[in-house]
């Protein structure tokens, strides 16, 4: 599936602003202050959500400000949503 | 009914911990046309994860005729919201029109009728069709003043008073209690005066509203004590449906409860406001029962 550059989410606290953009492989670079805690859970909702969307291939970076997983997932689609075109709504 | 707007998961995750009885997750107003997409997976999926206890939830979509109602419709259906809120509403033909596409939602996930309508009235032509829109869906659980769009619509400004809201605000709770459901007043969005919010609330309580729209937390206990009722109208209300039950058993329609007169209006007043005691948590339903 062929990405454009696109960006989802704001800086402000219980938020993540995620960018993405073609790659090879999900690449997901983290910035979060909760990053020791919940890294790993923060990059693996990115991955599965981007995998729940056919998407293989796209480097992501990811600004956390203390989302939860279901604004996680939100933002990681909106971003998918607006970098393939393809809408998840008939 | 607490107002909190669907692009900002911040505020979505701590709404309910203030209290309120239902949270409106707006997609229209307070949403930008380049966040609509954003703010519907946002709505979307707060609904399903984030457990908001026994708080009503309720999501404002975009009219119908606009790019996003549609979409909407479907993200807040899939996501098992109680109850859509169909802004500017003019027509019964309108509230029909969402129905069918909740319906078309609902066949897919195998869950018919499981969603609710309140419409918002915001305009003179949906104040005089109020009680055609009211009655246009048996999911219709509500109607509700806009007030803003109104006044404009009118071509008047907005008051501290309220005077150019008053037929608008005796035909909605009319037009809904002819239906027999709910009917919610529009906000107040001045936060530094309390004070004519107080006078608002109890200027809406008295025409016979539900409830009252808020923007912001602070605003939810003052409702709560205007619509409260007092201990001693509580203590007077048990005394009249005590009263009528014993007279019931004993085959008497009428009777007197301090040298006054009960008959069915005055218990129907007398439930009401146990109901409102039982809502503010003032008495529990349990022990009258």
């Amino acid at each position: 599936m062929e990405l454009k550059n696109a960006v989802a989410g704001t800086l402000e606290s219980g938020d993540i602003m995620i960018q993405i953009g073609p790659g090879e492989g999900l690449q997901v670079e983290l910035q979060s202050s909760v990053a020791a805690q919940f890294g790993r859970q923060i990059k693996s909702v990115i991955t599965e959500t981007l995998q729940g969307l056919g998407v293989s291939d796209a480097f992501v970076k990811a600004t956390d400000k203390g989302a939860l997983d279901c604004t996680i997932r939100a933002r990681v689609t909106a971003a998918a949503v607006r970098a393939t075109g393809k809408d998840v709504w008939k | 009914m607490m107002f909190v707007p669907g692009n900002n998961p911040g505020m979505m995750a701590d709404a309910h911990i203030y209290g309120p009885d239902s949270i409106m997750l707006d997609l229209e107003d307070s949403v930008t046309m380049a966040e609509k997409d954003a703010a519907r997976l946002l709505v979307h999926n707060a609904l399903k994860s984030i457990d908001y206890g026994d708080t009503e939830m309720v999501v404002r979509i975009n009219p119908l005729n606009t790019p996003y109602g549609r979409k909407d419709v479907e993200a807040v259906v899939k996501a098992g919201v109680d109850v859509i809120r169909m802004p500017k509403t003019e027509t019964a033909d309108e509230v029909r029109e969402l129905e069918a596409e909740i319906i078309k939602v609902e066949e897919e996930l195998g869950c018919v009728g499981r969603t609710q309508i309140m419409a918002a009235i915001e305009s003179a032509l949906g104040i005089v069709n109020a009680y055609e829109i009211a009655t246009a869906s048996k999911r219709m659980m509500g109607i509700a003043l806009g007030a803003e769009d109104y006044t404009a619509n009118l071509k008047t400004p907005r008051t501290l008073e309220g005077s150019e809201l008053l037929l608008a605000r005796e035909t909605i709770v009319v037009a809904a209690r002819a239906a027999g459901i709910a009917c919610f007043d529009t906000v107040y969005s001045n936060l530094d005066d309390m004070e004519t919010f107080r006078k608002e609330v109890e200027l809406i309580k008295n025409l016979g509203f539900d409830g009252k729209s808020i923007i912001n937390p602070r605003q939810i206990q003052v409702v709560n004590e205007v619509f409260a009722p007092k201990q001693k109208d509580i203590d007077k209300a048990l005394r009249i449906i005590a009263a009528i039950k014993e007279a019931r058993a004993k085959g008497s329609g009428v009777i007197a409860v301090n040298g006054k007169m009960v008959d069915r209006p005055v218990v129907l007043r007398a439930e009401r406001v146990v109901a409102l005691a039982i809502a503010s948590g003032i008495l529990n339903e349990e022990e009258l029962s």
